[in-house]
């Protein structure tokens, strides 16, 4: 199945559903004939379908809304924050081509301060699936509830087979390990596996936790691999500010804790825009260049 | 619309005319800027709209949208006098005790939507009329914008949106008077010829005079007045209308005024003298 069969399924099945796109129709072509007028395009209008969507939840419908993941998270961010946030309407934002899968279009088109956004709204529900068949997993729960939310849309084929059922706050346990956990959200988790692969094949004791819902955070996770893993890595498409490395420096915090963390993050500027291997190669975000920075971090920082 | 309800319309704005002034002082209000609404407000809830107390959130009701959230306490004294609200609810203005503040806020029966971060309720309304449209629905979808509002480009996306849906179900009403926060529009972003402008944007547009209940009634009486568009009415207002001391005056649109001055400022709605005040003349905000 799908994303667009899946929402297509959903919306036939449920009429409080409309479809709404900011003219960003990639995910969602097949849908106007199939849902008739409850297919909106509004056009180039990033704010203005956020408030019509907030309308129209107001009527009792649950919009979900597309849109290019830096202009839904940035251009309609107070749309968002004010319209759906305050009004706690059951807006559901399906954001399309985030972090490093806006490759090579340029530092106009990367969503990388998209989590510190959404996350800062009170009412807002995060959420990033790791791969296409992790996505279907948890979309239905995410439509079903009450509360707006923020999909991190990734379509990337699965290179694992996502077993664990989706509940909202919950993360998915890959591994469990003693020397390190990587903990890890959306398409860069197939680069964590492949690292994760490295390092045990090195001998390591390697820990792997698919963070999918970012807010609620499943802070158990956090606090059981801090407690049980000599190091703790967070591997994000997004600035280092107030994602996940944010979220668990910030849970650390409030139980007064401490670990040792390494951040694989953007510090502090945009990714050098080409093709999505050459952008992960360039920033130092394939599996291998993980699993070996990780190697010299435990050498270096951690020896007997 | 008969003589009998011109008059009781006449009077209504004026009790919400007093309501005002009377929010107008302990900490003030927008004074200016609702004044100038009033009579839209007034003549909206009690000639245009179908929605009763009974109705509040029937979703077969009408719906207005009050973009201008400045204008809020027109709508608070309106509905008053409509036996929505007990009147005493309005001496907690800016009291934490009550919701009642300097914005619309949903908690009070009868706003419809929060408002106060301009060029938001255009589209919001949007989508409310849309849905009515989709569910076969035949209810009037009323927005109240401010003219300073019309800066925002939301506003113009929300128009372009509303005529490429063909939503004739919804209004705008742009209240008309010539002041934004603290500058005369023509002055600082000109707007004329605002029936223009939205003409080129593909509404269907009625100027009117927004003091006069017989115009706006023989107007609107025929509504959508253009069928298959946005229908947009244009009111033509003064800023702090019923109060020749503070009317049409830049420096009158946040009023904090002293108890005594409230008190001459009602003698003065009366007709009975022209207030002094020594209240600070202008808080810019």
């Amino acid at each position: 199945m799908t994303y667009e069969e899946l929402l297509t399924q959903t919306a036939l099945a449920d009429e409080r559903v409309v479809v709404m796109t900011a003219e960003n129709r990639a995910l969602v072509r097949n849908m106007p004939k199939n849902l008739g007028n409850r297919f909106i395009d509004t056009g180039i209008t990033e704010q203005t379908m956020i408030g019509a969507a907030a309308g129209l939840a107001l009527r009792g419908r649950t919009p979900v809304v597309h849109a290019l993941a830096a202009f839904l998270s940035m251009r309609a961010y107070e749309f968002i924050r004010t319209d759906v946030g305050i009004g706690n309407l059951p807006v559901k934002l399906s954001s399309f081509i985030p972090g490093f899968l806006s490759d090579g279009n340029g530092p106009t088109h990367q969503a990388v301060e998209d989590i510190a956004l959404m996350r800062g709204i009170p009412n807002m529900q995060v959420f990033c699936p790791a791969d296409e068949q992790d996505l279907l997993q948890m979309l239905p729960t995410i439509w079903a509830s009450k509360s707006p939310s923020y999909v991190r849309i990734s379509t990337r084929p699965a290179t694992y087979q996502h077993n664990q059922p989706f509940e909202i706050g919950c993360a998915e346990v890959v591994s469990r390990g003693s020397d390190v956990t990587i903990l890890v959200y959306g398409m860069l988790f197939e680069q964590a596996l492949i690292a994760a692969n490295l390092l045990r094949h090195d001998g390591y004791s390697v820990g792997l936790v698919n963070m999918r819902s970012l807010k609620p955070v499943d802070e158990t996770v956090i606090l059981e691999v801090c407690a049980n893993s000599d190091l703790v890595v967070t591997v994000e498409d997004h600035f280092l500010t107030g994602g996940l490395y944010s979220i668990v420096a910030e849970t650390l915090l409030k139980y007064r804790k401490t670990a040792h963390v390494l951040p694989f993050a953007l510090k502090g500027k945009w990714y050098k825009p080409a093709r999505l291997n050459e952008v992960l190669e360039h920033e130092g975000f394939t599996g291998a260049q993980i699993a070996q920075a990780i190697i010299e971090h435990l050498v270096e920082n951690l020896a007997d | 619309m008969n003589s009998e309800q011109l008059t009781d319309l006449q009077k209504t704005a004026l009790k919400v005319r007093e309501h005002i002034i009377r929010m107008s002082t302990d900490g003030g209000c927008f004074t200016g800027a609702s004044l100038s609404a009033t009579d839209l407000v007034v003549y909206l809830y009690k000639q245009f709209l179908n929605i009763k107390k009974e109705t509040l959130n029937d979703p077969g009701r009408d719906y207005l949208f009050l973009s201008k959230g400045h204008d809020v306490p027109a709508l608070y004294g309106t509905f008053v006098e409509l036996g929505w609200l007990p009147v005493e609810r309005l001496n907690n203005h800016l009291s934490t005790r009550d919701s009642i503040y300097w914005h619309p806020n949903v908690i009070v029966p009868g706003i419809e939507f929060h408002s106060g971060s301009l060029g938001h309720l255009p589209s919001v309304a949007l989508g409310v009329a849309l849905d009515c449209k989709i569910a076969g629905s035949p209810n009037k979808v009323v927005c109240i914008l401010g003219d300073g509002e019309l800066n925002e480009g939301s506003v113009w996306e929300a128009v372009l949106v509303a005529n490429a849906y063909k939503l004739d179900n919804l209004l705008f009403v742009v209240d008309r008077n010539f002041f934004q926060a603290n500058m005369p529009t023509e002055e600082l972003i000109p707007l004329e010829p605002l029936v223009d402008k939205f003409l080129a944007f593909g509404a269907g547009v009625k100027r009117v005079d927004g003091h006069d209940f017989t115009v706006l009634d023989d107007t609107l009486s025929i509504f959508p007045f253009q069928s298959g568009k946005l229908n947009v009415l244009i009111a033509d207002t003064r800023r702090g209308k019923g109060l020749p001391s503070i009317e049409a005056r830049a420096d009158r649109w946040f009023c904090n005024f002293t108890h005594d001055e409230v008190n001459a400022l009602l003698a003065e709605l009366h007709g009975e003298h022209t207030a002094t005040l020594e209240s600070e003349t202008l808080v810019v905000r």
